[in-house]
This record gives C-alpha cells, structure tokens and sequence, in this order.
C-alpha cells in the first residue's frame, strides 16, 4: 500500500477530513458557460470567518486544501488567506484562471510554498478559449500567468475541461502543457450548477465523441485496460464505499455552507452557525452519506461496473436518489466497455411502454 | 560536543494524524510520515530549544530510552530530516521561520 492510500485510510478510520475544497468567492472575472457556481450569489465569508474556519480545519487534521472560487484572486485578501493557510501547515492547491497573475503573484505564490496552481484552459485557439471563458483576451493573459508561474518553479496543472465546443482540442491543449512544462488533466464531466440548474448539461459531450476520447492513448493511457470489461462483483466493492465524498473529504462554499463535495449538493450546516466539527461528525446529512455501502444502492448493487464505474453520488443525488444510478457515469461505463449498465437497463424498462398482452410463442408440434 | 539546534521548514506542508505526523516536502511532492518519538522531535523544534534539552524534556519523558542513545538517534533522525528540507538544522539557534508568524495568538 502507498503511503498516499495508508494516509487515506488512516484519515477514514479516525473519521478525519483529510482533504477540504474551500470555494472562498462567488466572484469571477470569466463567465465560463459549464460552470457549476453561481456568480451573483452573496453572502461570501469576511477575512476573519475565512481565517476562524482555517483554524478549525487544521485543528480537525485537514491536510490537503483546495483553495478555488469564482476567480480567488479577486478577493482583496486573497494573499492574507493563502499565507494563513500555509502557516498553518495545509498542503494547498490554488484552483485560478490566472488572469490576475502578474510577477508579484507568482513570486508570492512560490515563497509560500503552495503545491500547486490548477488552471483550466479550454483550447489553444483564442477564439475557442475566449469563446468559452466569456473574456476576450482570456487565453493570452491566462497563458502568461501560467508562465510567470513555471518561471517562479511552482507546479502548474492546466485543466481541460472537454465539451462539445472544444472537443477537438484536447490535443492542442496537451501540447500547450507540454511546452509550458505544466501537468496536463482531461475532464470530460459537466455537472449541474450547485443551484440545481441543468441547463449546462447542453454541453456535455456526446456518447460518439466520448468514444473518441476513451479510445485515445494520449488521453487515457493503456486502451485495452481503460476499456476491459469490468470483473464480476466481489464483496469487497459490495461492502466498499462510493467515494471519498464525506468520508474523508468535504467541501465548504462561499458562503459557508458545507457539503459533502463540490459535486454533492446537499446542504449539511454552515460554518459561520455551527463549528465545523459539530457539522462534520453530527451532521444528519453527513451520516446518512456514510452509511451507504455498495450493496446499498438500489440499481448498481446488481451492476457489474460497479467495482470500475466512475458512479458519483453527488451527480445521483441530483438526479433525485443518492443511492441510485447517475446517468452520466452509466453511459461513461458503457461508451468505455460497450457493456449495458443495470441503470441504462432500469431506465431503459421505465421508459418502455408497458404491454398490452402477453404472447407466447411455442414451436409448432410435429 | 557542539549544540544542535533544529526548527521546522516553512517549506512544508504537515499534519498530526492518529499519532504520527505526516509531512509533504514543497519541494519534490515527497509524502512521510514521522513515527511518534519523530513527531515528538518535530513539534519542538523552534529553533531555539538546544536538541540535548528537546530528546531530555520530550523523548526521555514520553519515552522508555536511554538518554545517550536518545540523543545519538534524535541527531540521525534530525540529519536525515534536513536532507529532505523537512527540518533546518544549525549549530546556532535559528529565527522563526517567517509564516510562524503570520499565525494569529
């Protein structure tokens, strides 16, 4: 076991969360069309709930923080955050379009030693990158940050959020990573906003261009082992648990508000009316997250997949059952393996109309 | 025999987990994990404790060891550390690292 997976398991084990997303605006100087927040939500922390919070993280044995927004650089004290975050010892992750990233930035972010600066970048053409972000010039400020920041020696990573308007990109973007010296990560998830709202679900990709990707080396590595069909179901995956949501991970909002993931909707408290602890250990919402394991969900308990399926229990909740399927992953798993999932089934007999009389076809006797 | 002096990196990310501390180096994304008389070692390092007094008041208190090997195993451990970048380690006392103190009282 790495020392990666023991520390996870040892942070599961005392019920510590050992890895926090902490969104600290709603603010953004892009309008990026799949993105999950909403930027006209108010009620933001201040500084001295921010910095009351970062206590009670460390103290509840948080190590790896995310620190993302809305566009983090626009907070006036968004370097007042990042220099209590590190001198309370958090491995952070600065989650930035990079766009405010100008030499003293990038000089800052590398003498407090944050681990690494995640920035997502669409496309290498301007026009695909600008179209998406909403910023004209958005491409060539974001690639000059990311530079003063390669520059300084601070780890980068661009992330290439793949839809339907720059799917023929990713190559570029890789390329891009590459010369810049930055880690490259592909996504092909598009989720609903935090508010509920679907309608950026129109971006996603469709199955034929999954496909595509899924099939791609550069993309996904060995082919044959990201496509095998999956094993059949031990009882380890049927008494594993879903992910790490709520478990050992859990993300705040802007405003306070926790919840088990980004990706995870459901309301468990706030932090500016409760202690972060009373909410991560007592929180009903939380403990009902926890105590699902794989036997418990209603559809993929039966499915194969559900050892290797990429299954999000936010995206399920979202679909109206946390326990159930999320269609999303369904169609991932199937486009990946070309094999059915129990959820496409379910919804597939749901759908169908009922008939209207039974026919039983016997052969003819001899 | 000349006086150590050791204080905690800046430069590190680092967190108290079911006894055993857990470090990632800035510098090579390098993860450790410090056994309990480590951990102890590494909470009082401030840089102004003498290394003899921090293995006497700390690791000879909480510990069954001899004081001499102690010692010799707590200058090892310290070398060690400082090769990763994880501990500063001088014959002087050494100043707080900067981001100490930026933490609030």
């Amino acid at each position: 076991m790495s020392l990666m997976a023991a520390l996870n398991q040892k942070a599961l084990s005392h019920g510590v969360p050992i890895s926090v997303h902490l969104d600290v605006t709603y603010r953004c100087n892009e309008r990026c069309e799949h993105c999950y927040l909403d930027h006209d939500g108010d009620g933001e922390m201040t500084t001295a709930q921010i910095l009351n919070l970062l206590d009670q993280l460390a103290a509840a044995g948080v190590f790896f923080l995310t620190i993302s927004g809305g566009e983090p650089l626009v907070r006036r004290d968004c370097f007042e955050i990042i220099e209590y975050t590190r001198a309370l010892r958090f491995n952070v992750k600065l989650k930035t379009n990079a766009v405010l990233i100008r030499e003293r930035e990038a000089r800052r972010l590398r003498e407090l030693n944050v681990e690494q600066v995640q920035i997502s970048v669409y496309s290498h053409r301007a026009e695909v990158h600008d179209g998406i972000s909403k910023l004209p010039g958005s491409l060539n400020r974001t690639l000059a940050g990311i530079r003063l920041l390669r520059a300084h020696g601070l780890k980068v990573t661009l992330a290439n959020v793949l839809m339907k308007s720059n799917l023929h990109d990713s190559e570029g973007v890789r390329r891009l990573a590459a010369e810049v010296g930055a880690h490259y990560t592909l996504d092909p998830t598009i989720t609903p906003m935090m508010s509920g709202d679907t309608s950026v679900l129109r971006l996603r990709l469709p199955s034929s261009s999954l496909r595509s990707v899924f099939q791609n080396p550069d993309l996904v590595g060995d082919v044959a082992e990201f496509c095998a069909p999956p094993p059949p179901l031990d009882d380890d995956t049927l008494e594993g648990l879903p992910c790490s949501a709520g478990h050992t991970a859990c993300y705040v909002s802007p405003c306070g508000e926790l919840y088990p993931c980004v990706q995870f909707p459901i309301s468990c408290g706030n932090v500016r009316e409760q202690r972060f602890l009373d909410i991560w250990r007592n929180s009903p919402q939380l403990l009902e997250v926890r105590s699902i394991r794989g036997k418990d969900l209603t559809t993929c308990s039966s499915c194969n997949h559900l050892g290797t399926c990429t299954r999000c229990p936010g995206l399920a909740f979202m679909e109206g059952n946390m326990r159930g399927p999320s269609s999303a992953d369904c169609e991932k798993s199937f486009v990946r393996t070309g094999i059915v999932s129990a959820g496409m089934l379910a919804r597939a007999s749901a759908t169908s109309p009922a008939p209207s009389g039974l026919v039983q076809i016997r052969p003819f006797a001899v | 025999m000349n006086e150590k002096y050791i204080a905690r990196s800046s430069a590190v990310a680092a967190r108290q987990l079911g006894g055993e501390m857990i470090i990632m180096s800035a510098a090579d994304s390098t993860l450790f994990s410090l056994n309990e008389t480590a951990t102890v070692i590494w909470q009082a390092a401030d840089g102004k404790t003498p290394l003899s007094d921090i293995v006497q008041l700390h690791v000879c208190q909480e510990f069954d060891v001899e004081p001499e090997q102690a010692y010799r195993d707590a200058v090892e451990l310290a070398g060690e550390l400082a090769r990763h970048g994880i501990l500063l380690l001088s014959d002087e006392p050494v100043s707080d690292a900067p981001l100490e103190s930026v933490k609030r009282s």
